[in-house]
């Protein structure tokens, strides 16, 4: 082994997306061995089918909420209230379509989500004054609407599932757009205005100094307060336009469901792109890839067959196996044990932990 | 000779863009205060938390008591006999002095902590540094100094071979050193080996028997403090002949009062409840006014009030003449002023941000994060003043937190210096870094202030303040007592009296 190979394996390893790359490609080969036809993408009627299509559609409305709650993490908070105001958002728009005479048309359409966003956006905000302005801590804060907007969501839909039949409202869930499922143009789309936002303007820098030491960035001149509320509205904005699309999918909108729990599959798509919980540092790309890679164990748990029983079971121990391998203290130990044994091809040290992940599987 | 406790072989260590240390042998006899000395960035703290287990060491040996050791952290250290106190206090400010003493090591009874035996032990151990406080109350509420105490009491207690004080008066006043010199010769004469490391040079003659010099993360050599005179001390250290000495001599000792015009700023008995007394202060354009005092005697929270990091509740400030509400840090900026804090780590930088990002920090805050500045830009600027205030490493791109005590002061007051002030408000600036970086920094403060910048210089340094202010602002018991002209009358036998007696007329 040449020491230059080393020093490109001791530099690609020190990338902090390295192992998440590792993780999601080590899910994709696993799910290829058992089933061959896992990576094909077949052309039928001008769409294009195929599991890696559906994993990216699917994990859409995870990557916008997620985005969203990586600039929350990023200022040191937490954002719990996501998947809430997915649901109101959700419930609203349907709700305002249900009561359209003509639930197609696009106006209808537009009007039910301007209202929606702009609700979110007052969600958004009162998370923000909690936070930032009167110095609840976040996880309480957002707690509150947490708890109190599946209260909201339901007495909007006054505890029913309205169901719509709305073709443009359909669109942003289920419809195709060059031969590619919409939602996923949506989630690129917020993607690049997040990544536009915080990295060609400053607005990135200041979110990471305000979460690296909030006190030293006010002594700097940086209105953290203000950040801060920021975050939160563009959060909750986040939120409403995943709520948009879990709705749009199944044209309808259950104020009870809507979005249950996606607040924390949010922080762990967050947590495995390499945000620390901490505040500092953020990587949306990361973010990405981690919303990429828990849909793909979702669309893992079902295609292998696993009992729902297990599933949960096979979720967690696939999530500590991708968590540790990015924990320092474990790598230190890891990187320990591959010196012992010398140059053996690290690749098949790191596919030894899918293997591992396939044992509660069987 | 009897062995050595401690022997370091052959050391090196390397940070991102940093070689801290290189092939540094180092040893530490038994019942000797063992001084280890070198500028800002020599590799003196590095070569302390490779000792203590803090950090790995990429090549070389340690041994304890003639074995060789590798800890992995400063727990497994301090429980084999190797305790050290930071640089940086490095206690828990909301738990009690009595948790901070025994943290890690509470006694205990069937697993359950000894709550009433743990303050008996605390108020005990206390009692040996001649401290009688009230072991039960929140560490936060005591001053740095006290705390630096209670960090000292925590290391002793372990029954410790080996005592490590990284810079431990620094924040401490004469009668405290004096106070701590009197424990470190006890802990000598024990048998315990003290590593002292500190850029106080004449405590160094004061209290180690030994000098360990180190230079750019390179071993310069061992002597016995009787065989090394300061000058050749100093000489080593640098590693250059003596021009950084010669310029702080260059210095004229006396500045001409410069007053008249407009006042820059003034302050009309602004004050804070439980912070400081209402006080008047003026600043004139081109001028230096220091504050001196004690430490705790209201000098620090007269530099937040005037830079708005504190809200006053009393008085007016007026910038050119027109009031001035100075309620945030951002309007003070507003208003072309800077504010360098004395907690450079905590209040100062952002640890994980680079050194470019952290230098352009408050200037992107002031244009706000709609306009970011041009790459381009930053780089230069940055690059500018990398090089005009010998910030080591070079290369901007790496974390802050990777930079030594000195140059973190650099690269904070480069923050400050792209925005360029009208009024620079510098809090012990000078505390804690090597005497080339302190002359470079004094020097720069002559500069600004001939340049027109008004400066208001905190330190807790009398013959520093002397050497570059106009006026000297005198503190106690957080009050302002007196404002006194640095003519050529003005000693600092005379601030000093003014600071013991705190009142007008006998300065008068």
């Amino acid at each position: 082994m040449s020491t230059t190979w080393r020093g490109r394996w001791a530099v690609a390893t020190a990338h902090p997306l390295f192992w998440p790359v590792i993780a999601l490609i080590a899910m994709l080969v696993a799910n290829t061995i058992y089933r061959p036809s896992f990576l094909s993408i077949e052309m039928r009627n001008g769409h294009l089918y195929g599991s890696l299509i559906d994993i990216v559609r699917l994990s859409a409305p995870l990557m916008i909420v997620a985005l969203g709650m990586t600039l929350v993490i990023a200022t040191g908070g937490i954002d719990l209230s996501v998947g809430s105001v997915c649901a109101i958002g959700g419930a609203i728009a349907c709700l305002y379509i249900s009561k359209q005479p003509d639930q197609n048309s696009v106006v209808g359409v537009l009007t039910a989500l301007t209202l929606a966003f702009g609700l979110a956006l007052v969600l958004g905000a009162w998370n923000g004054v909690l936070v930032a302005v009167i110095g609840i801590q976040p996880i309480i804060a957002t707690l509150i609407l947490m708890v109190a907007g599946r209260g909201l969501a339901q007495l909007i839909t006054e505890g029913q599932i309205i169901t719509i039949n709305s073709s443009p409202y359909r669109m942003i869930g289920a419809g195709q757009l060059l031969t590619l499922p919409f939602a996923i143009f949506i989630a690129v789309a917020v993607a690049l205005v997040i990544a536009a936002a915080t990295r060609r303007t400053a607005l990135g820098m200041i979110i990471e100094s305000v979460g690296g030491n909030a006190e030293a960035s006010r002594l700097s001149g940086i209105r953290s307060s203000r950040i801060i509320f920021l975050v939160y509205v563009v959060s909750a904005a986040c939120a409403v336009v995943a709520g948009f699309m879990m709705t749009a999918n199944v044209s309808s909108a259950d104020g009870n469901n809507a979005g249950l729990w996606v607040e924390l599959d949010a922080i762990l798509a967050v947590v495995i792109g390499g945000t620390s919980l901490a505040g500092g540092r953020f990587s949306l790309a990361g973010t990405v890839l981690g919303a990429l890679i828990i849909q793909t164990l979702t669309t893992s748990v079902y295609a292998m067959n696993i009992t729902p029983q297990t599933s949960l079971l096979f979720k967690a121990v696939v999530v500590i196996a991708v968590c540790l391998i990015q924990a320092p203290a474990f790598r230190a130990k890891f990187g320990l044990l591959r010196r012992r044994r010398r140059p053996g091809p690290p690749p098949a040290a790191v596919a030894a932990d899918p293997r591992k992940e396939e044992v509660p599987a069987t | 000779m009897t062995d050595p406790v401690v022997t370091m072989t052959a050391i090196s260590k390397s940070f991102p863009g940093v070689r801290a240390l290189d092939g540094v042998d180092f040893r530490l006899l038994p019942g000797e205060v063992h001084a280890l000395m070198g500028e800002n960035g020599a590799g003196k703290s590095t070569l302390i938390k490779v000792l203590t287990g803090v950090y790995g060491i990429d090549a070389g040996i340690v041994t304890l008591g003639g074995e060789q050791v590798a800890f992995t952290g400063p727990m497994q250290a301090a429980a084999a006999g190797v305790s050290t106190v930071y640089q940086e206090i490095n206690l828990l400010p909301n738990l009690s002095v009595a948790e901070n003493v025994f943290i890690g090591r509470e006694p205990r009874r069937f697993g359950a902590v000894r709550w009433g035996e743990m303050r008996r032990q605390a108020r005990a151990l206390l009692a040996r540094l001649d401290l009688s406080i009230d072991v039960a109350a929140p560490l936060s509420t005591y001053s740095l100094a006290v705390q630096q105490m209670i960090a000292i009491a925590r290391a002793i207690d372990v029954q410790a071979r080996v005592l490590i004080l990284d810079e431990p008066t620094s924040s401490l006043d004469a009668t405290e050193v004096t106070q701590l010199f009197k424990i470190m010769s006890q802990l000598r004469d024990d048998g315990i080996a003290i590593l002292f490391v500190t850029h106080f040079l004449d405590q160094v003659y004061r209290i180690a028997d030994r000098i360990t010099v180190l230079r750019n993360g390179r071993l310069v050599g061992e002597y016995l403090t009787t065989d090394l005179p300061q000058l050749a001390l100093i000489e080593k250290m640098i590693g250059k002949e003596l021009d950084v000495l010669e310029r702080i001599e260059e210095q004229q000792p006396k500045r001409t009062a410069r007053q008249g015009g407009t006042p820059f700023l003034q302050a009309t008995e602004l004050g804070r409840k439980r912070s400081v007394e209402p006080f008047s202060l003026t600043i004139h354009q081109g001028e230096v006014v220091g504050l001196a005092g004690l430490l705790g005697s209201g000098r620090t929270e007269v530099a937040r009030l005037l830079f708005g990091a504190d809200r006053a509740d009393h008085g007016q400030v007026t910038v050119d003449g027109k009031p001035a509400a100075l309620r945030t840090p951002a309007a003070a900026i507003g208003h072309d002023i800077a504010f360098s804090s004395e907690n450079r780590r905590t209040e100062g930088l952002v640890g994980e941000l680079t050194v470019r990002e952290n230098i352009i920090l408050a200037m992107q805050a002031a244009r706000g994060w709609l306009r970011p500045i041009p790459r381009r830009r930053q780089d230069e600027l940055v690059a500018r003043y990398v090089q005009a205030l010998g910030i080591r490493p070079t290369d901007p791109e790496i974390p802050v937190r990777n930079l030594s005590g000195g140059n973190q002061q650099k690269v904070l007051l480069a923050r400050w210096l792209i925005t360029e002030p009208r009024l620079l408000i510098l809090d012990e600036p000078t505390r804690g870094i090597d005497i080339g970086a302190k002359a470079e920094i004094q020097k720069l403060v002559v500069q600004l202030s001939d340049g027109g910048m008004a400066v208001l210089f905190v330190s807790a340094e009398l013959e520093e303040v002397l050497r570059l202010s106009h006026n000297v602002a005198v503190m106690r018991d957080r009050q302002l007592v007196t404002e006194l002209v640095n003519d050529q009358d003005l000693d600092a036998d005379k601030v000093m009296q003014a600071i013991a007696s705190g009142s007008r007329e006998v300065t008068a």
